[in-house]
């Protein structure tokens, strides 16, 4: 009835672990072709490939872990995809209805631990309600903000049968979130569009999860306004990396112009984005003279944390469609004269080439190895993941990304470890994609063990990991903060990385000086099958850009500042 | 922005309580949420005020439409207006919860409590007790000869009030139910 109930919703791939509580559904994906089970090493990589999976083709990903362990090792990963709005379908087994609360082997209060980090959950006590559950937790994955959904299935009413529910005859009418924007509101950021003099798109991951519509309309709406555009972390490539109006990233390391058009802007137009704290920086400093518009699908995102003057609510491409309707009906009027002198107040802060850095000597800046590893890779078709920290955000600053679903990092909740298996679940779904995680040695070595995965399935991932012998954001905020103080920041009893990846029957390279770098990384995309990339770079490197916590947009610390107990006062204790 | 003086790297604040509010007022609100009557929905509900650190001053839910399977959880909340509204929002984000009534923004509405308070004494402490009680409309519910238990139902603020008449009467113990309310008229 599971097998049946997640064919019907179109699932091809499963990520999961067998155990004890889940046997019966292991048994039917046994006796079936339709659906192709990964067997993974942790359950934590379980639903950081379902979530890469998911990221990468806008469908939801799917994991099938037993009771106990194997839910409480997917906590991560849901907690993961819950903050960046991934939607997942988890399905746990769990002991006989009978033995719930006896504290028997591999039991846990799944649906309790789950709770807070789930969009929802089910604990499903009776088979006739258990394809109708699983029908509904695809609807509430999917629909309005998207999530990841929990369902607890215990043994018994695995083994139980009763009559299958198709989809259709589902009822899942109560959760309807609203998607169409109020008019009224259209009306006003219209009114906004077509006087604002420094106006800025802000956008978000919440336009990729809208759809390729949203990132289309996006585009349409940019060209057609010529606005500078910025966005975060999680929206890179919903606007082309190579357009005329494109910013850069912006926030706590974004880059300096984008900031700056953010700090100075007169209208901030926000899309599917919720003003993280990664990207206010200082609250009551943030964008001081602005007119905020927000659209967003979560009304609880709105006035959250900044206060919005023109608030929408819905889906991104619904509202983008009217926007652009209205607009272009009332004679798609800007004010030419204000965007000028804007344009050319941010081509001024665009000269600063606040990514600038001088790779020189033997050793190579991790900056210059991201550069030349999209100097060789851009126009590929090529899917790019992140673990956390430095490198993450050099990659987001020296990569430029096309297109949607084509960058997937852990953002909201910053789980190292999070890029190796989302690499293995991108790569299931796209098998003839060029697929590289953009690593750093101790995020990498946190779900190490899934090479073992990458190995069994033939999957080509290109693990490129910047190998500081550091944990160099740790080590980079105790320089800023706790005065050079690196308490337990370095990386000891490192392995050998190639002849680790050798050990696994995959291919190891190793690459130090700059001159074979080029060479090294076409060596490394060249070779069929998994390659673990071990690029030795410069140790005391600093992610520059940066917006010291607790600090305004326009306080950035430029590559050279000095970067000592640069932070401060109220700043201390932001994170 | 608050007036915290923090010592660099040695404060136990939350980064949370540096967050500027847009109006520094609290307020007092009553909410009236209808949700699904399935299992867990309550523990969804107070997980949510816990995790997100808002208050809760009172709390009651009950089934209200059994074939429906509805529960009405009423939730008298205080919070600035911001987080008044975030907890609206919140509340809707839940996906068995059907709606969200802000009673207090909505109109008029009858707001109504009922306590059980046991007072102990003898000689003139229990007739003046008696007494009171009758003003304030409270039953009898249990008697013995050194003690009643007085049913009164009414308002929290007239339930605080009769709690605090009784306190030198020799007030025991004291159970009440929590806020229900209503929106008045149709």
């Amino acid at each position: 009835m599971v097998v049946q109930a997640l064919i019907d919703q179109g699932v091809d791939t499963v990520f999961g672990y067998p155990g004890g509580a889940v046997l019966p559904i292991y048994d039917e994906i046994f006796q079936q072709n339709s659906i192709k089970h990964v067997l993974v090493r942790h359950e934590q990589g379980a639903v950081h490939m379902a979530e890469g999976y998911a990221r990468s083709t806008g469908k939801p990903g799917v994991v099938l872990v037993t009771s106990g362990p194997g839910a409480t090792n997917a906590v991560t990963g849901l907690t993961d995809a819950l903050l960046d709005s991934i939607p997942l379908v988890v399905l746990t087994g769990q002991v006989p209805t009978f033995m719930i609360g006896s504290d028997a082997f591999q039991e846990a209060d799944t649906v309790g631990i789950t709770r807070p980090c789930t969009k929802h959950n089910w604990l499903v006590k009776d088979t006739e309600k258990l394809s109708a559950t699983i029908h509904e937790g695809f609807h509430v994955a999917k629909t309005g903000r998207p999530g990841p959904v929990l369902i607890d299935i215990p043994k018994d009413v695995q083994f139980a049968s009763a009559e299958y529910q198709p989809m259709q005859k589902v009822s899942t009418s109560h959760y309807q979130p609203v998607i169409k924007g109020d008019p009224k509101m259209i009306e006003q950021l219209v009114e906004a569009i077509e006087n604002a003099a420094r106006p800025v798109f802000y956008t978000g991951g919440g336009v990729i999860n809208s759809g390729p519509a949203a990132s289309q309309l996006l585009r349409e709406m940019v060209e057609a306004t010529g606005f500078p555009i910025t966005s975060t972390l999680m929206g890179l490539g919903a606007y082309p990396a190579s357009g005329k109006a494109w910013l850069g990233m912006l926030g706590m390391h974004g880059l300096y112009e984008a900031n700056m058009a953010m700090h100075g802007c007169d209208l901030m137009i926000n899309i599917g984005a919720r003003f993280d704290d990664r990207i206010t920086g200082r609250l009551d400093a943030f964008s001081p003279n602005s007119k905020k518009a927000h659209i967003d699908i979560d009304p609880s995102s709105i006035n959250k944390v900044i206060k919005t003057d023109i608030p929408i609510v819905g889906d991104v491409a619904y509202v983008l469609e009217d926007v652009l309707n209205l607009w272009k009906a009332r004679g798609r009027k800007v004010n030419r004269d204000g965007l000028a002198k804007w344009w050319k107040q941010i081509e001024e802060w665009r000269a600063v080439d606040c990514l600038k850095f001088k790779q020189e000597g033997a050793v190579i800046k991790p900056q210059y190895a991201l550069q030349r590893l999209e100097e060789l890779t851009k126009g590929k078709d090529r899917y790019i993941c992140t673990e956390v920290g430095q490198h993450q955000m050099w990659a987001a600053q020296y990569m430029g990304f096309e297109d949607p679903n084509r960058w997937m990092t852990s953002g909201g909740l910053g789980t190292m470890g999070y890029g190796f298996p989302a690499s293995i679940g991108v790569q299931m779904a796209h098998p003839e994609s060029l697929v590289i995680n953009v690593a750093g040695e101790a995020s990498w070595l946190m779900n190490m063990q899934e090479l073992g995965t990458a190995m069994q399935y033939h999957l080509p991932v290109k693990q490129f990991i910047l190998n500081n012998e550091r944990l160099g954001m740790v080590r980079q905020w105790q320089q800023l903060l706790h005065g050079e103080r690196y308490s337990s920041s370095w990386s000891e009893s490192l392995p050998d990385f190639v002849k680790l990846a050798e050990a696994f029957g995959a291919k190891g390279i190793q690459c130090s000086d700059p001159a074979d770098l080029d060479d090294a990384i076409m060596e490394m995309i060249n070779y069929d099958g998994p390659v673990v990339f071990d690029c030795l770079v410069e140790k005391h490197e600093n992610c520059f850009p940066m917006i010291p916590s607790g600090e305004p947009h326009n306080k950035m610390l430029l590559g050279d500042a000095k970067a000592t107990n640069a932070i401060a006062g109220k700043g201390a204790v932001l994170v | 922005m608050s007036p915290l003086k923090i010592k660099k790297g040695s404060s136990k604040h939350s980064a949370y309580n540096l967050r500027p509010t847009f109006s520094d007022v609290q307020e007092r609100h009553t909410l009236a949420v209808l949700v699904e009557n399935e299992p867990g929905v309550l523990a969804r509900v107070i997980g949510l005020f816990s995790g997100r650190g808002y208050n809760i001053e009172s709390l009651t839910v009950a089934e209200v439409d059994h074939k429906g399977h509805l529960s009405r959880i009423t939730i008298v909340t205080t919070g600035t207006p911001q987080v008044i509204e975030q907890i609206k929002a919140q509340l809707t984000r839940i996906v068995p919860v059907h709606e969200v009534h802000d009673l207090t923004v909505e109109g008029a509405f009858v707001e109504r409590e009922l306590a059980l308070i046991k007072v102990a004494g003898k000689g003139d402490d229990r007739v003046e007790a008696l007494r009171l009680a009758d003003v304030f409309r409270a039953h009898v519910v249990d008697s013995t000869l050194e003690s009643f238990v007085f049913q009164l139902t009414g308002t929290p603020d007239k339930i605080d009030a009769f709690a605090d008449l009784m306190r030198p009467l020799g007030l025991v113990e004291i159970a009440r139910t929590g806020v229900a309310a209503l929106s008045r008229g149709t």
